[in-house]
């Protein structure tokens, strides 16, 4: 534009071509506006209105039938949340157990992911070693395929006359039928000790409504199979994450420690592992956080089945809205899932933040390029 | 692996443990080579297998007698045609609009000056926290609100733009050298034409980037299809494949035909995955400093 040029060439002297003024100023703030409009409708429309309408229906009784924002739709305040919480009934009963279920997957998945992705990342990162990009790629390639197709897969590798169970066959054991089996595995191995029926001090009583006994149960059978499926997928993601770490390592440090005589435990243990520490703490948040949100592979392969020990409070909330039509308890469940996992993050960006405090960008700059510069 | 803790005594005993190192190392990597592909390779053998054999045989890779009645089933008994033009059309313009409008976006946030930007800024990483299963109530009213639930509109626009891309784009365009598009500035260029002539055809690689993780997202995309369509006129693959296996099958397990399905569905992606595997690589790593 020719009135562009004009202004900024009369502003010239003296202003370096990057702070132009004047016209131009008002020019960018339109295009600038112009340019995230797309975005900013998009994101307003589908991401925050929505949720600002489903903290409305969380708060109401809806079925389904009408547009939950008349007059006509039952408010019933916060009961849909404390119904979860302190009122004694099967929708605590199912939300407790859906944490719990979560809660065993969580203390499964993540350090499991994390200890084979750092493994995986060692062994591919050995410079003696050849073939590695190939290798590098067979363990990432489960990470990018779609969830639904694993989850067929899987479901045909854990059939009763499946894979994983032809191969327990060739050790001599009889494999479980792992979609039908609702046994806890630490009530499994209290089985195994004796402990065949809960005892008097944990058969009843217990918080939220679910007794000790039920709190204890560990996962159930059907969700080990869910989590190798998990584990199997993200590993390969976060050996990427782990590699990139240990390029981060200065090979002459790990050849002074050689010399000095530390066996390959002690230069893991005192060298490897304190410099990969912001990389594990990532691995180990995002972890957390993404494993508070399994739901495709709980509906491809279990719907929650058997008697309750998938369920997950992400696929519980998808089934008391839509199945149940009980929209605003299955609201309700979304925004408790979502605190928890707003929380983790939180706290994740925290603590990365406090680690760069040298850095003299602002906040979100400083997190995520660390090891970058 | 295996880690000695003894200290090399000699020569012989460093190359000897040099040795073992070494074959340790390949026997992992054949190891978990194997853990991570062979399910792929039961895939492929058992979709090609007769249903008594896939139930009898599910180990072996090799089909006995080689079948193909699974692959005829899934086109001639199954909407998966219907299904696979649904995700076709859906990844190809879910895959252009964020291209666009990411690009779009991250460029306004990294270049222009304009009020609210860093407010904006702070909101894109924001949102790049919601995690998408809480929006699944959500979305579904919104759709029903717009009038656009159950058709394409309410399959596609909603997945036109996303945070994540826009903030891939931004670090990309900070990252360039502001001399040349100053210069198309003061050569009288407008800045949609600075932006569309000079600053994209710069911007490859991250474009690329983000063409792949659009395609890769949108192809694979389950949740959103489920609340946001609910006639099996349109359905993408995924919510057709869970369909498949919810049982609308009817009678038998047809894993045969199933893993054929899954298996036809994962290819698209694998040979994006093969052809462009080092901008995968990159995405990985820029999770690692995304937070």
């Amino acid at each position: 534009m020719a009135t562009e040029t004009l202004t900024a060439a009369s502003t010239a002297p003296g202003t370096s071509p990057r702070r132009r003024r004047g016209g131009t100023r008002g020019n960018e703030n339109l295009a600038g506006w112009l340019f995230v409009a797309p975005v900013i409708v998009i994101l307003g429309l589908f991401l925050l209105l929505p949720i600002l309408m489903a903290l409305w229906v969380s708060l109401t009784d809806w079925n389904g039938q009408g547009s939950p924002f008349t007059g006509d739709v039952p408010f019933v305040g916060a009961h849909n949340y404390t119904q979860l919480f302190t009122e004694d009934g099967l929708a605590r009963r199912d939300f407790m157990t859906s944490i719990r279920n979560n809660m065993y997957y969580v203390a499964i998945v993540v350090p499991a992911q994390t200890v084979l992705a750092l493994g995986l990342a060692l062994v591919v990162n050995n410079r003696m070693l050849k073939g590695k990009s190939f290798f590098r790629s067979a363990f990432y390639f489960p990470s990018v395929t779609s969830s639904v197709a694993i989850s067929v897969v899987f479901l045909f590798l854990f059939a009763n006359s499946g894979a994983v169970n032809a191969l327990l066959g060739f050790l001599g054991i009889d494999g479980p039928e792992w979609f039908a089996d609702s046994r806890g595995l630490l009530h499994l191995l209290f089985g195994a000790v004796g402990v065949d029926s809960p005892p008097a001090a944990l058969a009843d009583g217990g918080p939220f409504g679910l007794t000790w006994w039920d709190w204890l149960a560990g996962p159930s059978v059907a969700m080990i199979s869910i989590i190798t499926l998990v584990v199997w997928t993200t590993s390969g993601t976060f050996m990427l994450m782990f590699l990139a770490g240990l390029q981060n390592v200065p090979v002459a440090l790990d050849e002074a420690s050689t010399l000095d005589g530390a066996s390959r435990w002690q230069r893991f243990r005192h060298v490897t592992l304190p410099m990969i520490r912001p990389t594990t703490f990532l691995v180990l948040t995002l972890g957390l956080i993404g494993s508070w949100q399994v739901f495709d592979q709980v509906y491809v392969m279990s719907q929650g089945d058997p008697a309750k020990t998938t369920v997950t409070p992400a696929y519980l909330s998808y089934r008391t809205a839509f199945r149940d039509f009980d929209y605003g308890s299955g609201a309700a469940i979304s925004f408790v899932l979502f605190l928890i996992i707003i929380v983790l993050t939180l706290i994740q960006r925290r603590a990365l933040a406090e680690r760069d405090t040298d850095r003299p960008r602002r906040g979100w700059r400083r997190r995520r390029v660390p090891e970058r510069s | 692996m295996a880690v000695p803790t003894d200290r090399p005594a000699g020569r012989d005993h460093r190359a000897a443990r040099t040795l073992a190192t070494r074959f340790l190392g390949y026997a992992t990597l054949v190891f978990f080579g194997l853990v991570f592909l062979y399910p792929f390779v039961i895939q492929i053998g058992n979709s090609l297998k007769t249903e008594s054999d896939a139930a009898a045989n599910p180990l072996s890779p090799f089909p006995d007698p080689l079948s193909l009645a699974g692959f005829e089933r899934i086109f001639a008994g199954t909407n998966f045609p219907l299904w696979l033009g649904n995700s076709l059309l859906v990844t190809v313009l879910v895959t252009l609009g964020r291209v666009f409008f990411d690009s779009l976006a991250g460029y306004a946030l990294a270049r222009l000056r304009f009020r609210g930007r860093g407010g904006l800024f702070a909101a894109v990483i924001a949102v790049m926290a919601v995690p998408g299963v809480v929006l699944l109530i959500p979305k579904f009213l919104v759709l029903n609100q717009l009038g656009i639930y159950n058709s394409y509109a309410g399959l596609v626009v909603p997945l036109l733009a996303d945070a994540a891309g826009v903030f891939i784009m931004k670090q990309f365009f900070e990252s360039i050298p502001v001399s040349v598009e100053e210069a198309a500035r003061i050569d009288g260029a407008s800045i949609f034409r600075t932006f569309w002539s000079v600053v994209l055809p710069m911007a490859k690689p991250a474009l690329i980037t983000l063409t792949i993780l659009s395609f890769q997202g949108s192809w694979n995309e389950f949740p959103h299809s489920l609340v946001s369509v609910q006639d099996p006129d349109l359905f993408t693959l995924p919510r057709g494949l869970a369909d498949l296996v919810s049982g609308s099958l009817g009678s038998g397990t047809q894993y045969p035909l199933k893993l054929g399905a899954a298996l036809l569905a994962t290819i698209p992606v694998a040979i994006i995955f093969v052809v462009f595997q080092r901008y995968f690589v990159r995405d990985a790593n820029d999770g690692s400093d995304k937070g």
